[in-house]
């Protein structure tokens, strides 16, 4: 397995895949598993079908919404998309995220 | 709050499950069918572009499972389950259900009643503002709960404990409002009394302590609502009305609230009356006679005293008064909770702690009961759980789903146990004993609900909880192959037999406890009664409450006996103050040579009868020796009494005591003339009581006040027609006073009502402790035997005699009966010297009683393992073996 992906955390899903919907607009489930990985440049292994479930946990807190419509292939599928709520919440914790990182980018410089 | 948003979407899933998991089967399906698309646009063949798609995706199952548990409330919808397959378990079982839920409902039924019973009345605070900081102020142990007005009043200057203490004491007099009289229960009532309760009125004001300037200087009355309501048609303009008690006029001036009634956890008083007024209304020197204790004492605690600092208070302040006054000697307080909840010695109290604890154990004899068929149903079905266990079900769950089985039928129990228990309490809640107004406020509230919950949830979980041990430690293996749970029915001793002796001891113990008890009562009501009631009719009026003078009671009493002697159909007619089971009342004894009437140097109490010449033969009492009283014994001549067996052997331990003198109190001086046989005097199960009978006409000394009058009438006609002559040519004699008529023998049924009580309940009790060991042993020793039958049949078809089967069948069965039988018999023993402790009966440990109980009870065990024993032998072993 190469050192540079790695498992995907429960909390940075629920952060990416809100992410990806602002960018990207409504998606369905394959399309931001799809995206998911492309803007992660393939660091992330994901096995696509958790994305499910994380999506229905955005879904319960109300930050997406879903709709059944058509893909550009004329198939049903599912479409997720951002709520207002989900929008407010990305800006929170794209902070949360950054004082962490900086934390731990603080934290783990080699020390001189 | 967004937990709160999360947990409602997870709830509103829960009815639309199955159109969800359609949509997500489809989302999914979607999925793979875009990746295959996908992979195959970038040039793969279908099945590499599948293979592909499915491995990107990860388990596709996993997902679905992860998913639903992140939609729903998986414990919710796996106890829904539960519940779905435990109906269809047992509906498939027509007979086990009703069983259960029926011996469950006893049960569960008697303890809800026991238990809203002593709710009602002893765990009921009163209906007041803060009731916790309220306490009873009463004598410590035998010295009675009653304190003298004098005292209460020194309790009150001398206390740093309570913020006040209110008095107050039951008075029954005549009420007349608007020319129409009847009788009445009321209190009279110290001036603080609801300003210490911190009651408002519904209607106008209370009276306060600065309403009272020394005797009859407060001439009001509060109504109760309740009275309010059906005797003055809630009218509101009913202030200042004046309305007659025994012929006085009290001003109305308020109306108490609503659910407020009283202090006494039996009687609801119809009004309240100032205390400095009763002696007016009464003719009893209540005001400023300190030893005469009727006033029951409650006190409000100061903030940061506690009940104990209070106690501690009073019983310094009764020493000091025991000094200081001859009355008080030997006087002790003490605090405790008001009503009988307060009081250790209770009998109200005890009979009810008894009767919890025979309720407790009927309900353990059902759940013993259910717990053996309940196992005995898990091992028939241990090939279904072993085989739900094969395939990857947890023991947990399997446990989960007989338990939820159990407590399914034991809510359904409750439920119908509840039910009853309902209708029985509004049967009950509506008796009254005789014209005494007993109120109980017994009606099952929360409290009564929670614990019938409590109770079925608990029974549940009690009897699944060996089947489900059963299920934890089922060896998978050994179940599936041999079809039945093989290593617990050939242990030498197995959980089964356990359950056997539980339910033959506990049974056996109730069955013997109730015999004995009931066996007493009955003697007890037996007992003879000292008085031939055959043909008696009593007629009672009370002279005070007509409003009759002191001076003219004697002329009243007279005319009343000659006007009744008159009556066409009267063969013999006497009077009496009170007669035996109608009112009693009593003075303290004093030997010849008391000079200090005091406490210490009291004799007894006796009850005391005020009677007419004649007297005798109406009541059908025999005299032992002496003479009857005559028309010399008259005031003026030496004064005279007749005293009963008992009296002359407690004072002169003899019964030749005529020509012999005691005292009464200070002028009263009685010689005895004669000595009568004793009798039952209030309640037909009653110890021997002393008893003194005086004549009318000479009175007790000064307190010869105008009293209650019974004039008894002995007649060959029917009793509704010799009651209507009394009331006809009686009530034109006393015409201000309403009388109250009866036949001798309803006065002493009524009195007999809470003894009768008691023995029913008791009966009943043993009967449905009897009916389920019946039922248990049958079910039990029958499952025992027919678990067996396999190993029968092969012992027959290898040649054994069916004497031999026979004997190894019972072997097991008889041994565990007479090891039960005989716990039982002990515990029974036990707590039958209990209960006659606690509802007072003559404890008579009959040992041939005891060993018929025993008896009955193996013989009943031995019926109940052999039906399906000698099935066992008689059926085909050949076919025994083919079938299973």
């Amino acid at each position: 397995v190469p050192e540079s992906r790695s498992d995907v955390l429960q909390g940075t899903l629920d952060l990416m895949m809100p992410k990806t919907l602002e960018s990207m607009g409504p998606l369905h489930g394959y399309g931001i598993a799809r995206r998911t990985e492309q803007e992660s440049e393939n660091t992330v292994s994901l096995n696509q079908g958790t994305i499910y479930q994380a999506l229905l946990r955005l879904e319960q807190r109300a930050w997406v919404k879903a709709e059944w419509g058509t893909s550009e292939t004329g198939r049903r599928a599912k479409f997720y998309s951002l709520t207002r709520s989900g929008r407010k919440q990305i800006a929170q914790e794209t902070e949360n995220w950054e004082r962490v990182a900086t934390n731990m980018a603080r934290f783990l410089a080699p020390s001189n | 709050m967004s937990w709160i948003r999360v947990l409602l979407s997870r709830c509103s899933v829960f009815f639309r499950r199955r159109q969800l998991d359609a949509d997500l089967d489809e989302e999914l399906r979607a999925h793979i069918e875009l990746a295959i698309e996908e992979h195959r646009a970038h040039g793969m063949t279908e099945p590499q572009a599948c293979t592909a798609a499915l491995r990107a995706f990860g388990g596709v199952t996993q997902v679905r499972e992860s998913y639903r548990v992140q939609r729903g409330l998986p414990w919710l919808e796996e106890t829904v389950r539960d519940i779905r397959f435990a109906f269809r378990k047992l509906l498939h079982s027509p007979g086990f259900a009703p069983t259960a839920i029926l011996t469950l409902a006893v049960g569960i039924g008697a303890n809800v009643v026991v238990f809203s019973v002593l709710n009602g009345i002893m765990l009921r605070p009163l209906n007041v503002p803060q009731p916790n900081n309220l306490v009873q102020i009463a004598g410590e142990g035998s010295r009675g709960d009653s304190q003298s007005y004098p005292d209460y009043r020194d309790y009150q200057d001398r206390n740093q404990s309570f913020t006040g203490i209110l008095a107050y004491k039951i008075i029954h007099v005549g009420i007349e409002i608007d020319k129409s009289v009847f009788q009445s229960w009321g209190n009279a009532a110290s001036g603080n009394y609801f300003d210490v309760l911190g009651l408002q009125p519904a209607l106008g004001r209370f009276f306060h302590a600065s309403d009272e300037h020394g005797l009859a200087s407060a001439p009001y009355i509060v109504l109760s609502y309740d009275f309010w309501q059906h005797h003055l048609a809630a009218s509101p303009h009913i202030l200042g009305k004046v309305v007659f008690l025994n012929q006085h006029p009290l001003t109305i001036i308020g109306v108490a609230p609503q659910n407020f009634h009283g202090t006494d956890y039996f009687l609801w008083p119809d009004y309240w009356i100032p205390a400095v007024n009763a002696q007016q209304v009464t003719g009893w020197d209540d005001f400023d006679w300190r030893g005469h204790r009727e006033f029951t004492l409650l006190g409000r605690l100061k903030p940061g005293i506690t009940q104990q600092q209070a106690s501690q208070n009073m019983d310094a302040i009764a020493r000091q008064m025991a000094k200081q006054y001859p009355d008080d000697q030997g006087l002790t307080l003490t605090t405790r909770k008001p009503g009988p909840a307060g009081n250790s010695d209770d009998p109200i109290k005890k009979a009810l702690l008894g009767m919890t604890l025979l309720a407790f154990l009927v309900l353990l004899a059902a759940c013993a009961n259910l717990a053996s068929i309940f196992a005995a149903r898990a091992a028939d079905r241990s090939s279904e759980l072993a085989i739900r266990l094969a395939i990857g079900s947890s023991r947990w769950a399997v446990a989960r789903q007989l338990l939820t089985e159990a407590i399914l039928v034991s809510l359904g129990g409750g439920i119908v146990g509840t039910f009853f228990a309902r209708l029985l309490l509004g049967v009950l809640s509506h008796w009254r004993s005789g014209d005494f107004p007993n109120q109980f406020l017994i009606a099952p509230d929360e409290r009564v609900y929670v614990v019938a919950i409590v109770l079925s949830i608990g029974s549940g979980i009690v009897f699944a909880l060996l089947p489900a041990w059963q299920v934890w430690n089922t060896d998978v293996v050994q179940a599936i192959k041999s079809n039945y749970v093989a290593a617990g029915s050939f242990r030498r001793f197995a959980m089964r037999d356990a359950l056997l002796l539980i339910q033959v001891a506990v049974c056996t113990l109730l069955v013997t406890s109730s015999l004995v008890t009931v066996r007493g009562m009955i003697q007890r009501l037996r007992a003879p009664l000292g008085i031939s009631t055959k043909g008696v009719t009593l007629a009672q009026v009370d002279l005070q409450m007509a409003g009759i003078p002191d001076a003219q009671s004697r002329l009243t009493q007279k005319r009343l006996l000659d006007t009744a002697a008159a009556i066409p159909g009267v063969t013999a007619a006497a009077t009496s103050d009170f007669a035996p089971f109608l009112g009693i009342w009593g003075w303290t004894v004093y030997s010849w040579d008391t000079t200090q009437f005091v406490p210490a140097n009291a004799a007894f109490g006796a009850i005391t009868y005020s009677v007419s010449r004649g007297y005798f033969q109406v009541a059908g009492t025999r005299l032992e020796s002496g003479r009857d009283f005559t028309p010399d014994d008259k005031p003026g001549s030496p004064t005279v009494a007749i005293v009963n067996e008992t009296f002359a052997r407690r004072l002169f331990g003899t019964t030749r005591v005529v020509g012999k003198r005691f005292k009464l109190f200070d002028p009263v001086r009685l010689e005895i003339i004669g000595v009568v046989e004793d009798g039952k005097y209030s309640d037909p199960g009653e110890d021997p009581q002393p008893a003194i009978f005086i004549a009318y006409a000479q009175g007790i000394g000064p307190y010869l006040v105008s009293g209650p009058v019974t004039v008894l009438v002995c007649s060959h006609l029917p009793p509704d027609q010799i009651a209507d002559a009394l009331h006809r040519s009686l009530s034109q004699v006393v015409t201000t006073a309403p009388f109250s008529i009866l036949t001798w023998s309803d006065a002493i049924d009524r009195s007999m009502v809470p003894a009768r009580t008691a023995t029913i309940v008791l009966g009943v009790m043993g009967l449905i402790a009897a009916m389920l060991a019946v039922t248990g042993l049958f079910g039990m020793a029958s499952y025992s035997v027919s678990k067996r039958m396999k190993e029968q049949g092969i012992r027959m078809a290898l040649g054994a005699q069916r004497i031999q089967v026979m004997r190894s069948t019972l072997n097991r069965p008889i041994l565990i009966l007479i090891i039960g039988a005989c716990v039982g018999l002990i515990g029974g023993l036990l707590a039958t010297r209990l209960l006659a402790h606690l509802i007072s009966f003559p404890s008579t440990s009959d040992p041939l009683l005891l060993a018929c109980v025993a008896l009955v009870m193996m013989m009943l065990g031995l019926i109940a393992t052999w039906i399906p024993a000698r099935r066992a032998i008689s059926i085909d072993p050949a076919r025994l073996l083919r079938e299973s």
